[in-house]
C-alpha cells in the first residue's frame, strides 16, 4: 500500500486525529502562557525565585519525553491514562522556552529607559504594562513559537498513553512496520509545526514594535 | 517651610546657608527660599568601606540654576537620586519644599521633579509626543489639553510639533533625542528640574548649540535647576552657583564668576581643564 493510498481511503480519520492533536497542542499551549508569562513577570524583582524557577523549567526539558509521559500516569489528580496526563506533561514541555523568553524579554531593556521611567514617577505596575511588556512583547512571541512548535512534535508521542493525536498513526505504523502508516502521522505533524511557526511569525512581525 | 532645629546646623555649610536659614525661619520676606535642602546627609550603601556622600550640608535656592561639578565618582549622580527618593539618606535627610523625602510619597514626589539623563532614556515604543505627554496622560489630563501642551513643549525646546510629534525616537538625532528628553521633563510643568549630564553624549557642535539654548530656557522658564557635570565650561556657561564636589563632600561653592578665582587645589584642577588645548590660553 502506498502511503498516498493509506491517506486516501483514511482521510476522515486523519483529519480528526490532527484535530486532536491540534486540540492537545492548543489546550496545552494556553495553559503553559497563562503560567509562564505571569510567572515570568512575578520572577523579575524576585532573584532567588527566578535561579528556582528557570532550573526546574529546565529539568522538566532534561526528561526524556516518553518516559515523563510514563512517570506522570501513577500520580493521582494529573495523572492515569488519556488526555489530561498528556496536557500536564506537555505544559511543563511547553514552560521554559516561554519562561526564559520573558523573562529575557523584561530584563534586557535599556536601563536607561528604566530608570527614565522610574525617575519619571511611574509606579512599578505601570513600568511593568507601559514599559517592560510592550518592550519584551516581541521576545516573549518568539518563545510562545518555540513552545509551540516543540509542542507539536512532542505530541505525538501522547498517543503511548492513550491521548489520540496524530502519534497514534507513528505507534501504529512501527508496529506494523508500515512506512505508509508512519507518514500518516508524522506528515500532518510536521505541516502543522510549519503552519503554526509561520502564522506566529507574521503574529510576531504585526505585533513587535521596533 | 519647616523650622530646623540648632541641633540640626552644621558649621561645613556653603557659605551664607546657615544665616539665611535662621533669618527665613523668623522672616518670610525677600530673602530666597530654598527648595531643596540637604541636612546632615550620609549616604552609603553595603559592602564599599567609604560613603558615597558624606555628610553634606547644602541648599537650592528657587529658581536657581546649581550646577554640581565633579569627576567620576565624587557623588554628583548621589544626590540628584537622594532629591527624587530614588535614593534615601542613610543618615540626615532631604527636604524638598520643606518635607523630607521620606515622608514624600515617592510617586508624587517624582511627578513634581522632572529628570533628564546623558542618554534621554526615551521610550522608544511611543511616538515623541506620547513620550512629552505621559506624564500630563498618567496624571489624567484630558487629551485635548496633553496635545496642546506637548506642542507647546516641543516648540520650547525648537522641534516643530507638526514635523516630530508623530517620529519615534529611533528616528531622532541624538540632539533632537536630547532635546525631547527635556520636554518630556516638562512635561507636567514640575517646579524642580534634575540633569544628570543631559549633553554628555552629544557631538561639541550639538552639544554648544543645546547648551546655549538651554540657558536661555532655564532663564525664561525660572524653574529651580540641579545640574550635575563634569564640564566646567559647561557649568560655567549654566550656573548661577557651582557647587564642586569630591569624594562625596563639597570642596567650593561659589558663583560662577568667582569659581575660577578659589585658591583651592581641586579647583585648579578642574580650571586647569580648561586650559589643555596646546597653543590656547585663556
Amino acid at each position: 500500500m502506498t502511503p498516498w493510498h493509506f491517506f486516501i481511503t483514511h482521510r476522515a480519520e486523519i483529519l480528526d486525529a490532527t484535530l486532536d492533536h491540534l486540540g492537545l497542542v492548543m489546550i496545552s499551549m494556553f495553559i503553559a502562557i497563562a503560567i509562564a508569562v505571569p510567572l515570568g513577570m512575578f520572577i523579575v524583582q524576585r532573584p532567588a525565585l527566578r535561579t528556582f524557577s528557570l532550573g526546574a523549567a529546565s529539568v522538566f526539558q532534561t526528561i526524556p519525553s516518553l518516559a515523563l509521559f510514563g512517570f506522570l500516569i501513577p500520580i493521582p489528580f494529573i495523572g492515569g491514562i488519556g488526555r489530561r496526563t498528556a496536557i500536564v506533561a506537555l505544559v511543563l514541555y511547553a514552560l521554559l522556552p516561554i519562561l526564559r523568553n520573558t523573562h529575557v524579554g523584561l530584563t534586557s531593556i535599556d536601563p536607561a529607559v528604566l530608570e527614565a521611567a522610574e525617575a519619571m514617577g511611574m509606579t512599578n505596575t505601570q513600568i511593568l504594562t507601559r514599559v517592560r511588556l510592550p518592550l519584551a512583547l516581541g521576545i516573549i512571541l518568539a518563545g510562545i513559537r518555540t513552545a509551540t512548535v516543540l509542542t507539536i512534535g512532542i505530541a505525538t508521542i501522547a498517543a503511548a498513553i492513550g491521548a489520540g493525536g496524530l502519534g497514534i498513526f507513528i505507534f501504529r505504523g512501527v508496529a506494523m512496520v508500515s512506512d505508509a502508516v508512519i507518514l500518516a502521522g508524522a506528515i500532518p505533524a510536521a505541516l502543522l509545526a510549519i503552519l503554526a511557526d509561520l502564522f506566529l511569525a507574521l503574529v510576531e512581525r504585526r505585533l513587535r514594535i521596533l | 517651610m519647616s523650622h530646623i532645629p540648632d541641633s540640626q546646623m552644621h558649621y561645613d555649610r556653603p557659605r551664607g546657608t546657615a544665616e539665611r536659614a535662621i533669618v527665613q525661619t523668623n522672616n518670610h520676606s525677600s530673602v530666597p527660599e530654598p527648595i531643596i535642602r540637604f541636612e546632615d546627609v550620609t549616604y552609603s550603601v553595603k559592602g564599599r568601606p567609604t560613603p558615597l556622600v558624606t555628610q553634606l550640608s547644602m541648599s537650592v535656592n528657587s529658581s536657581e540654576t546649581l550646577v554640581l561639578l565633579g569627576r567620576s565618582g565624587s557623588g554628583k549622580t548621589t544626590l540628584l537620586r537622594l532629591i527624587n527618593r530614588m535614593l534615601i539618606p542613610s543618615q540626615g535627610r532631604v527636604l524638598v519644599e520643606g518635607r523630607a523625602t521620606s515622608e514624600w510619597d515617592p510617586i508624587r514626589l517624582r511627578r513634581h521633579i522632572g529628570y533628564v539623563i546623558q542618554d534621554a532614556g526615551l521610550f522608544p515604543h511611543f511616538t515623541v509626543a506620547e513620550n512629552v505627554g505621559l506624564i500630563p496622560k498618567l496624571e489624567h489630563w484630558d487629551a485635548a489639553r496633553i496635545k496642546s501642551r506637548t506642542d507647546e513643549l516641543l516648540s520650547l525646546v525648537g522641534l516643530e510639533p507638526a514635523e516630530f510629534a508623530q517620529r519615534r525616537p529611533a528616528q531622532l538625532s541624538g540632539g533632537q533625542r536630547q532635546r525631547v528628553g527635556v520636554a518630556r521633563a516638562l512635561g507636567a510643568d514640575p517646579s524642580i528640574l534634575l540633569m544628570d549630564e543631559p549633553f554628555g553624549a552629544l557631538d561639541p557642535v550639538t552639544r554648544a548649540e543645546l547648551q546655549h539654548e538651554f540657558s536661555e530656557l532655564a532663564r525664561r522658564l525660572g524653574k529651580t535647576i540641579v545640574f550635575v557635570t563634569h564640564d566646567l565650561r559647561e557649568a560655567l556657561m549654566l550656573a548661577t552657583r557651582i557647587v564642586l564636589l569630591q569624594a562625596g563632600r563639597i570642596v567650593a561653592s561659589s558663583a560662577p564668576q568667582e569659581f575660577l578665582q578659589i585658591d583651592q587645589p581641586e579647583v585648579q584642577a578642574f580650571t586647569a581643564s580648561l586650559h589643555t588645548v596646546p597653543g590656547v590660553s585663556a
